[in-house]
């Protein structure tokens, strides 16, 4: 295609004024590369501790909800008395009905990916007088190491070694710390039911959350029904994986239908944590697109001076046939040139930026700070940075497409 | 005698300014210009001439009276059709040459022709070499237009308001700036090109030998018309 004449007159202009288009450029590069850097370190951020969440818990929980009485016995005629009581909660037992049967069902579903049924309850851990409280897990420790990867993170012993095995014990790296037992070594565990065993530990782990470690432990499930007294048909709850967690309430939906208990989804259970997360993400999305807003500015500025310096220049374009809409594209595409240049910068100072924080050790679970390339983000910065050097050209451009030439020729 | 072919006219023109104070710049202007003739337009100064011409132009549009080129009427077409409408057929030429600094004297010349897009981009080269050689400055075409001097400057301009061959070109004062040598030469180059091409010339001037020697000469005065020009039966 032959090149149009308002392209050759931008590039004209950018080439014989490229002090000029460096620094415009240079505006959109430093808010491009800031924009990127800011939402790649909160995405980062954000993704890890999701995950870290979805490290013990799932992304849908199955659960039997409190039941409250009604607070009203309405008449049924004339004759008799509405009775009113006060709500209470008239649940008596946490217990899933024959949880088998729904688990099945469950993971007939197309969209699971990981079904477990899980036992939970408060245990004691005991050695000679040390007491340590924490919560015991009743699950099929290899559904439950497909669904949260538990097997990562054993530093002694193994899963396998708990299969079949009624009284394994798999237990946090704190409460081996703090009870200064290792594996194969024996361990007292008591109920609240006031069930007491002794268990051997057939393997030990590591999460880095302190909080994990210093108190859960894993054990067959029918180890933990007997720690409550309750026979095999027993389950406190049941968890769900789904592909796509992000959709996680469509999929609670689904299995809302399957059963009459309560299903919930990740996203409800931790409706602060996301909240949190939310305000954190609009916060730094607000400042960095301040950020380049003001950068185009910079492009604003330097057009406007060029405009007022070419006036003459426009005039008799104008008069030798150039429509009002050639110049805006002529000064449109400078501005575009200067800001896909500002973008391109942008974007590498915006990847150096991350390339260096993501050498910064934070330390603890965290360890190298959580930021990676996101090529969502950097389609996102770069549309951002070319839309808004447009938006920021638009004005002058309009300007100089409204000059009236006789008025420039009088003078 | 030729067969008068009226190319460009004017049914009682008036114009106003309103600032600073309101008065009637252009009043009843009815004039007619025939094809291939040189036309000069004279009078005292402030008396509208340069007005006029932006009328005439088809860059200022608030008068009233009607304008016709070609036998069609222009007055309150729009904006895009009349930028349309010069780039394919009126020249301009102005005291000052308005040429693109950054650009080599050939790509000024070539500019209005690549706007038009009649032909390809190494015929308009040709064509603009073409002019340039007619304006005798074949020789400068590839240095930048800032780089020459004002008659020669003002030669590219000339090039440049005729690379589209346009039905008429319009000057204000196009010797204004220039030596009487230099102005000897422009002259001689617009009567060549109404002459021999059959384009015709509107051009303002204070310059006595140029109007003298020109086709037809219109003078105004206070924005009339006083002098239609006594030449005009000699010329045809
Ligand atoms: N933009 C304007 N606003 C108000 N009055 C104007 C404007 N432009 C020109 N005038 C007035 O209109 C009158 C005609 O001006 P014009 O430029 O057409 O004169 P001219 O004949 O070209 O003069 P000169 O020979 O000096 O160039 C003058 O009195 C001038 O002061
Ligand atoms: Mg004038």
């Amino acid at each position: 295609m032959r090149k149009s004449i308002n392209t050759d007159i931008a590039f004209t202009h950018i080439i014989t004024r490229k002090r000029q288009t460096f620094v415009a450029a240079l505006g959109v590069t430093i808010g491009v590369g800031v924009y990127l850097f800011m939402n790649s370190l909160s995405s980062g951020f954000g993704t890890f501790s999701k995950g870290e969440m979805f490290k013990n818990s799932p992304h849908i929980k199955i659960y039997k909800n409190d039941e409250l009485s009604q607070p009203l016995i309405s008449s049924r005629d004339s004759g008799h008395t509405t009775v009113i009581i006060n709500p209470q909660i008239t649940t008596n037992s946490k217990k899933i009905i024959n949880p088998e049967q729904l688990l099945s069902r469950i993971k007939q579903q197309p969209y699971v990916v990981n079904a477990i049924a899980q036992v939970s309850f408060d245990a004691f851990y005991n050695r000679g007088k040390a007491q340590l409280r924490g919560n015991g897990y009743g699950v099929d420790i290899l559904e439950y190491d497909a669904m949260f990867k538990t097997g990562k993170y054993i530093v002694a012993g193994n899963l396998n070694r708990l299969t079949g095995n009624l009284n394994g014990i798999i237990i946090g790296s704190g409460i081996a710390e703090k009870l200064n037992l290792g594996i194969n070594d024996n361990i007292t565990v008591t109920s609240s039911y006031n069930v007491v065993k002794v268990m051997k530990i057939v393997g030990i782990y590591s999460s880095g959350n302190s909080l994990t470690d210093n108190a859960k432990s894993y054990m067959n499930l029918s180890a933990a029904q007997q720690f409550i007294k309750e026979g095999p048909s027993y389950v406190s709850d049941i968890f769900v994986n789904v592909p796509d967690p992000d959709n996680s309430e469509k999929y609670a939906a689904m299995l809302q239908q399957l059963t009459a208990y309560k299903v919930e989804d990740w996203k409800t259970t931790n409706a602060d944590v996301l909240a949190t997360e939310k305000t954190r993400g609009t916060l730094m999305g607000a400042i960095s697109l301040s950020i380049l807003v003001v950068a185009a500015f910079g492009i604003y500025n330097i057009l406007s001076s060029t405009i007022a310096q070419k006036i003459n220049d426009i005039a008799i374009l104008k008069a030798t046939g150039f429509a009002g809409k050639d110049v805006i594209r002529i000064f449109l595409m400078e501005a575009l040139i200067m800001g896909f240049i500002g973008t391109l910068m942008g974007l590498m100072v915006g990847s150096v930026l991350i390339a260096i924080m993501s050498t910064i050790y934070m330390g603890g679970p965290v360890g190298y700070f959580p930021i990676h390339f996101e090529p969502a983000l950097f389609a996102k910065s770069t549309v951002l940075g070319l839309f808004i050097t447009l938006c920021a050209g638009y004005f002058p451009a309009r300007k100089a497409a409204k000059v009236d030439p006789v008025e420039i020729f009088r003078k | 005698m030729k067969n008068r072919e009226v190319i460009l006219s004017t049914r009682s023109l008036g114009k106003y300014f309103y600032a600073p104070i309101k008065f009637k710049v252009l009043d009843g202007i009815s004039f007619e210009a025939y094809k291939g003739e040189f036309l000069t337009l004279v009078g005292k100064s402030g008396s509208g001439k340069s007005t006029l011409l932006y009328c005439l132009s088809t860059m200022d549009t608030s008068y009233e009276g009607e304008l016709f080129i070609n036998n069609e009427i222009i007055t309150g077409r729009k904006i895009n059709e009349l930028a349309a409408l010069r780039n394919r057929s009126i020249g301009f030429i102005f005291q000052f040459h308005y040429l693109l600094p950054e650009f080599t004297c050939l790509k000024n010349v070539m500019i209005p022709a690549l706007k038009l897009g009649k032909y390809s981009y190494k015929e308009v080269e040709e064509r603009a070499y073409n002019k340039l050689e007619i304006l005798g400055i074949k020789d400068q075409a590839l240095k930048p237009a800032a780089k020459l001097s004002g008659g020669q400057q003002q030669r590219v301009a000339i090039a440049r308001a005729l690379i589209n061959d346009p039905a008429i070109i319009m000057c204000d004062e196009p010797t204004g700036n220039l030596d009487s040598k230099n102005s000897q030469i422009v002259f001689d180059i617009f009567k060549q090109i109404a002459h021999e091409f059959g384009q015709t010339i509107i051009a303002v001037t204070h310059d006595n030998d140029f109007s003298r020697n020109s086709d037809r000469t219109i003078e105004l005065a206070d924005g009339k018309i006083i002098s239609h020009g006594k030449k005009l039966n000699d010329v045809f």
